[in-house]
């Protein structure tokens, strides 16, 4: 069975992969079911889950919309690409990929060790940290909030004690397959976890109580406190980044699509040095997440 | 709180009726399918050679006993490899395109087809077949047999068995909003989390489902009556 | 395919089957009761009883159990009413709105069987205990019972392993039963295809040791059946 060239490589066959596609360069034969066919790409599908606002959201009437949407028509149209944008769940965002399924991931994917291992990813566009929120009548409500801390140096590392000792006996609501999950799992494993497959529903769980808090990206707790109409849900304790949290959110890419990735990087790189990110992002979260 | 659903720009009305064509047009789909790999099943099932009762065996024994949502997920996700490894068999080098709608169907569609299986060969074993022999000695040709005496009255017997297994296709659809098609389901999911109103929008694709079945079964029952017209009840 | 990664996975797989199984067991004593119940209300020829049974089997039999699971979990937890209700502790739980949807499902349509079943009593045999003087409990609790649980034996066997089938859905609410597991495992080592195959695999050995068991069963429950003249 052809397995090993439409889901994860094995080893070998990376290598052949690399070499027979350093040999044959672009216009070569159809190889990996992934790819389309060797690419002059004309026409970029992008998968995004549509659930996480504000970065990309479904609206009432079934279209995908949001910062990363309008973003990533802009890059397209830098790179001169027809652009879609397909929807996909979180959960199967990464082999829907690797099937072939779109060409690239651009829905808040922070860019991970982990990650790299299976993909490949873009020169970052954005970089948020990762928020607690709670319900203001909690106890939790009173842990201050801080500035941005790196969770591999040892301010970041008291806050992770801090939030361990604040959090003991709780529970935790998160979404599944992020990198917030790898950092409860590693630094608060004695924290009762809920994994939610849409952050949505780990916000419904909030406000009806079933969790004492939920740690997820900043702009998107931001926009749980907002949609949250009555006012219940506050901010509390550290905003913290790197290490297991990753490094800001890039592309998702096929390893074999450096062509594809090499556009990007182009388009990303422009993007971010003429404002436009910026602009975008301050038009849909209130503040600016690019890389500077 | 009902504005939510209304058909206005705001409105998640004209979504739930678009998911709800999606549900109806995956659940026939997958019905017919599966009607299809019900009857080669049962064929298989009643033939003599043993491989093929085999395969037809355990084709209805796996995926009657291993839960719809890890069928569906386990041919969303290696369904096209799958695929691709057959087209590369056949020498295909090609991509094949593999869309949620296709994948949901097929996905539903063996599911159907495992209890259509069983429903279309106890049917086919309940046509009497003093009948068949009379034919036979009649001098009908296999086909012709087929056509006129087995699949007509098959039909009588299989029909409430189909019935059930429509409903339970339409039901299994619902499983398909895991491969994000816009389907009842799905526009729910994304309807209650980002309005924060989980009760109306599950009450909504409670009540379309509750709608499509009780249309369903006016419709299986007004076949029922006509396949057994002319025929006494016990 | 990753062979060593299917084993390795197996034995975390396998820890999801002790909560799979206390879901179906609470969700299966409950639900028969709940069908027992409903089954007798449609029987007992009163109409408003008849009414309101046959809109509880229309609503649960016609509607899938993932909608049942959601609208009792996320909908019902939407109401402050029902947050400050004495419900509250049970319905905070997932595990209890699993067992709650899952038992009125199975209910429902656990109804329908156990009412097949008491209807096909040949009504002779209810006849000639009148005729022997017994009252209507005595009756039915010694000629109609026992027939009819024979008779529905291999239908609410079939209904049981649809209840395993239907366990996989809890893991949409947070619960960590095989499928959850499954898809928890998924999210680190992204291998789907070898993971849900595994997980496919310890189901269809749940459910083949239950159907052994509700075969044998039926075996030992109708021994007249099997006797030779």
């Amino acid at each position: 069975m052809a397995r090993g060239k439409t889901g994860i490589p094995s080893e070998t066959e990376e290598a052949v992969m690399k070499k027979l596609v350093a040999a044959l360069a672009v216009g070569a034969a159809v190889l990996a079911c992934g790819v389309a066919e060797a690419k002059d790409w004309k026409k970029v599908r992008i998968g995004t889950e549509g659930a996480y606002a504000p970065w990309n959201m479904t609206d009432a009437s079934g279209k995908l919309v949001g910062f990363e949407i309008e973003l990533g028509n802009d890059l397209c149209k830098r790179m001169k690409v027809e652009c879609e944008f397909v929807a996909q769940d979180w959960d199967g965002i990464i082999p829907a990929l690797q099937q072939g399924k779109y060409d690239a991931i651009m829905s808040a994917m922070t860019i991970t060790d982990e990650r790299r291992k299976i993909l490949d990813f873009t020169v970052p566009y954005g970089n948020d940290p990762s928020s607690f929120v709670a319900d203001k009548k909690s106890p939790l409500a009173a842990m201050p909030k801080t500035d941005i801390l790196d969770i591999s140096v040892p301010a970041g590392q008291k806050a992770i004690d801090d939030l361990a000792k604040t959090l003991a006996g709780k529970t935790i609501g998160v979404q599944t397959s992020t990198t917030q999950l790898a950092f409860l799992e590693k630094h608060l494993p004695k924290i009762a976890v809920r994994t939610y497959d849409k952050i949505d529903n780990a916000g419904i769980d909030l406000g009806a109580g079933r969790v004492d808090a939920v740690i997820g990206d900043r702009s998107v707790v931001e926009a749980i406190i907002k949609e949250d109409k009555a006012g219940n849900i506050v901010m509390f304790g550290p905003n913290l980044v790197r290490g297991v949290l990753g490094e800001g959110m890039g592309l998702g890419l096929r390893k074999q699509d450096a062509d594809l990735k090499a556009m990007l990087d182009k388009a990303i790189a422009e993007a971010t040095k003429d404002g436009t990110v910026a602009k975008l992002s301050k038009q849909h979260f209130g503040y600016d997440i690019s890389i500077k | 709180m009902l504005d939510l659903l209304s058909f206005g720009p705001n409105g998640w009305g004209w979504q739930i009726l678009a998911g709800a064509g999606m549900t109806v047009a995956v659940a026939v789909s997958a019905f017919a399918l599966g009607v299809l790999f019900g009857s080669l099943g049962a064929a298989a099932k009643l033939s003599e050679h043993l491989i093929l009762r085999a395969v037809a065996e355990v084709y209805t024994t796996v995926v009657r006993g291993v839960p719809e949502l890890l069928v569906i997920y386990l041919l969303f996700f290696g369904g096209n490899g799958m695929v691709l490894a057959v087209a590369r068999v056949f020498g295909y080098d090609g991509y094949v395109e593999l869309n949620a709608f296709s994948i949901g169907v097929v996905a539903v569609g063996l599911i159907s087809g495992s209890y259509s299986t069983e429903v279309i060969r106890g049917a086919v074993q309940s046509v009497p077949h003093g009948q068949i022999e009379a034919a036979r000695a009649c001098g009908m040709g296999r086909w012709l047999i087929l056509r006129r005496i087995l699949v007509p009255q098959t039909l009588r017997y299989a029909l409430p068995g189909l019935g059930n297994v429509w409903q339970l296709t339409l039901k299994d659809t619902s499983l398909v909003s895991v491969t994000a098609l816009a389907e009842v389901m799905r526009v729910a999911h994304l309807g209650a989390g980002s309005t924060r109103q989980p009760f109306l929008f599950y009450m909504a694709a409670t009540l379309i489902y509750l709608l499509l079945t009780t249309v369903s079964t006016a419709a299986f029952d007004r076949a029922e009556r006509h396949t057994m017209r002319g025929v006494r009840r016990a | 395919m990753n062979w060593t990664l299917m084993w390795d996975v197996l034995p975390r797989l396998a820890a999801g089957v002790p909560l799979t199984l206390q879901l179906v067991l609470l969700a299966e004593l409950l639900g028969v009761l709940v069908a027992a119940g409903t089954a007798l209300m449609r029987l007992s020829g009163n109409p408003a009883l008849d009414w309101i049974a046959r809109g509880y089997v229309f609503v649960f039999r016609g509607t899938p159990l993932l909608v049942q699971i959601f609208l009792i979990y996320y909908g019902l937890g939407q109401f402050g009413g029902v947050r400050e209700s004495v419900l509250w502790p049970v319905l905070r739980e997932p595990y209890w709105c699993a067992i709650l949807a899952m038992t009125l499902n199975t209910g429902a349509y656990g109804s329908e069987i156990l009412r097949g079943a008491i209807q096909s009593v040949p009504h002779g045999q209810v006849e000639a205990a009148r005729a022997c003087g017994m009252g209507r409990f005595l009756t039915f609790r010694r000629i109609v019972v026992p027939i009819a649980v024979r008779q529905a034996l291999p239908a609410y066997g079939n209904e049981v392993i649809l209840m395993i089938k239907a366990s996989s859905l809890a893991s949409t609410i947070t619960l960590l039963e095989v499928t959850g597991i499954a898809r928890r495992i998924i999210a680190q080592t992204f291998a789907v295809f070898e993971v849900f195959l595994v997980a496919g695999a310890i189901y269809l050995v749940l459910n083949f040791t239950l159907a052994w068991l509700v075969r044998t069963a039926e075996r030992r429950m109708t021994p007249y059946a099997r006797a030779r003249a």
